[in-house]
């Protein structure tokens, strides 16, 4: 027969595995701090020297290239350090529940954009990438569900006061990506 | 004592047997490469066992051709389940009890 710790032992690793096989648990807090910055960056370029809508979507574009490599990139070394995959299961259900309605949302922002309606373009994008961190929030870090709430409220009151997309750009891709990525850094590390 | 670990299942008297009910009872499939890296297991080893829980009606097998590659991938069954969380209750009874 176990011994009592054995059998502890035992139960504390199938808790485990229950939930690593069910949650990617590796996305880097440090990544998040860097969309933010980009995500300001490209505000202050846009703010500064940007007045045509083209150009001002391929910064977007460039940011979202940035953050998104950054983010892959940071989570798969964070994964090697604590010795598991990237690849996995579960992380492929999470870009897929993440993507879905993110490429929803991108391919609205560019009909909007083609067809002149422009106040809606950052609003629109900001409640679909909401949406989508809500969906992906089942099979990573719970957290993300605030985030994308934070995400989708920012949105509506962008929708509501059209003037202020520039600010509802920094807060919503810079400054809550910021906070967020400092406060699973710190409670996760990198 | 007897009542207490009447409960323990015989068939999931291993902790790599345990492993992967514990996968296998929170997603809906799984296939074997994924399950071994989970794992940390040899082929052989996790063969072993998966072929053991098939054979107790525990788990079922699926294979299939995915890009012509083979890929088999495993399910529990309401069985498994059932005798599953059945095995971890008398577990954590045994726990609390002793």
């Amino acid at each position: 027969m176990k011994t009592e710790s054995n059998t502890q032992e035992d139960i504390k690793a199938i808790r485990k595995l229950m939930e690593e096989s069910t949650r990617f648990l590796s996305l880097s807090g440090l990544s998040g701090v860097i969309a933010g910055g980009t995500a300001l960056a490209g505000a202050l370029l846009a703010w500064l020297f940007i007045d045509d809508t083209w150009s001002l979507a391929g910064v977007a574009a460039i940011v979202l290239v940035i953050s998104l490599t950054f983010a892959c990139f940071l989570s798969i070394k964070k994964a090697k350090r604590q010795k598991k995959h990237f690849w996995t299961p579960v992380s492929r259900k999470m870009l897929l529940n993440l993507f879905i309605p993110l490429a929803t949302g991108g391919a609205l922002a560019i009909i909007f954009l083609l067809q002149g309606n422009l106040q809606l373009v950052v609003p629109v994008f900001l409640i679909f990438y909401g949406l989508a961190l809500i969906n992906a929030s089942k099979f990573t870090l719970g957290e993300i569900f605030y985030l994308g709430l934070l995400e989708i409220a920012t949105g509506l009151l962008v929708t509501l006061f059209p003037d202020l997309w520039l600010i509802g750009w920094s807060v919503g891709f810079g400054v809550l990506h910021i906070v967020y990525g400092l406060l699973m850094y710190g409670k996760y590390g990198k | 004592m007897k009542d207490l670990i009447a409960h323990l299942n015989k068939v999931f008297e291993s902790r790599v047997r345990l492993g992967i009910m514990s996968v296998l009872t929170v997603n809906q499939t799984y296939d074997f490469k994924s399950l071994k890296e989970t794992l940390d297991l040899t082929d052989g080893n996790l063969a072993s066992h998966l072929k053991a829980l098939e054979k107790e009606g525990m788990i079922a097998v699926e294979k299939q051709f995915i890009d012509r590659k083979p890929n088999t991938s495993y399910r529990a069954t309401e069985k498994g389940r059932a005798a599953f969380s059945e095995h971890i209750s008398a577990l954590e009874n045994l726990i609390r009890d002793t």
